[in-house]
């Protein structure tokens, strides 16, 4: 029976992917332990911000005309519903902490979490 | 080597067909198995051919015009790591596809950073996690296909 890998390239393959192994688990570490509850949802499409909002208010936004429904509830954010095929938005689940992000990338927009204090004055209107 | 590139486009088609896991941009990244093939039978000029061209045929017939940016910058950060592992000659061809499937990854990521300004950062380890996987299973059939095709 022949050996498909040469020993010595085997022992430097496992290497590389065990390194490759602990920097996922260490960057997933660092940004677990780095994290802080957001305090609102801010919505870019192409990168410029178009809309906040408080994640301490429950509701439901329709955003870019429609195409995306953002609800916020519980201090979380997430998107109900998208008009994509894939809806893989949808299923990126829901976001609380800072510099979460939910990417719609065929309708090019993103929700983030951000900012800490979450009663940003320029959003009490009336 | 054409062979090698409608090989490559029905093997993308073959994978957008399977259901994703749920998170986007984890794959299995089947056509890269033509590519890491062609690296080594066939040399790197063709491999990088083979590559560029299947992503730009098969975002021009099942994607959308995102998709060919996103698919570009990966393959192409993915292809110049490879060829440089190949050069080096320290590795085999599994830890020059499982680099090549992170690369991949990272680029797209890269991607999404330049055109949109998100926060990606949170998805780096999920997505290395997933090149990973994905890039040894690729890379154990690659190594198989390597040994018993001649050309």
């Amino acid at each position: 029976m022949k050996r498909l890998f040469a020993n010595k390239k085997l022992l430097a393959d496992l290497c590389v992917i065990l390194a490759l192994l602990l920097l996922a688990g260490g960057l997933a570490l660092a940004l677990r332990l780095g994290r802080e509850a957001g305090g609102q949802a801010v919505v870019r499409v192409d990168g410029r911000v178009t809309e906040r909002h408080s994640l301490a208010e429950n509701g439901v936004y329709p955003l870019n005309g429609g195409s995306n429904i953002l609800v916020i509830e519980n201090g979380e954010a997430f998107l109900r519903e998208a008009n994509c095929p894939d809806l893989l938005c949808v299923k990126q689940g829901r976001i609380r902490y800072n510099g979460q992000t939910i990417t719609c990338l065929p309708n090019r927009l993103t929700v983030t979490v951000e900012g800490g204090e979450s009663n940003g004055v320029d959003f009490t209107v009336g | 080597m054409a062979m090698c590139i409608a090989l490559a486009m029905i093997l993308s088609y073959v994978e957008s067909q399977i259901p994703s896991p749920g998170i986007p941009g984890v794959k299995l990244g089947l056509a890269n198995l033509v590519v890491v093939f062609a690296l080594y039978r066939l040399g790197w000029k063709e491999a990088a051919g083979i590559s560029l061209l299947r992503v730009f045929l098969v975002s021009l017939l099942f994607g959308h015009a995102a998709s060919l940016a996103y698919s570009a910058s990966g393959a192409a950060l993915s292809l110049v790591g490879m060829i440089l592992l190949k050069k080096w000659d320290k590795l085999s061809c599994v830890a020059v596809s499982v680099i090549g499937g992170v690369l991949h990854n990272a680029g797209q990521i890269l991607m999404a950073w330049a055109l949109m300004g998100a926060n990606v950062v949170w998805y780096l380890p999920v997505l290395i996690l997933s090149g990973t996987i994905a890039g040894v299973a690729i890379g154990v059939v690659s190594a198989i296909l390597v040994k018993r095709i001649k050309l």
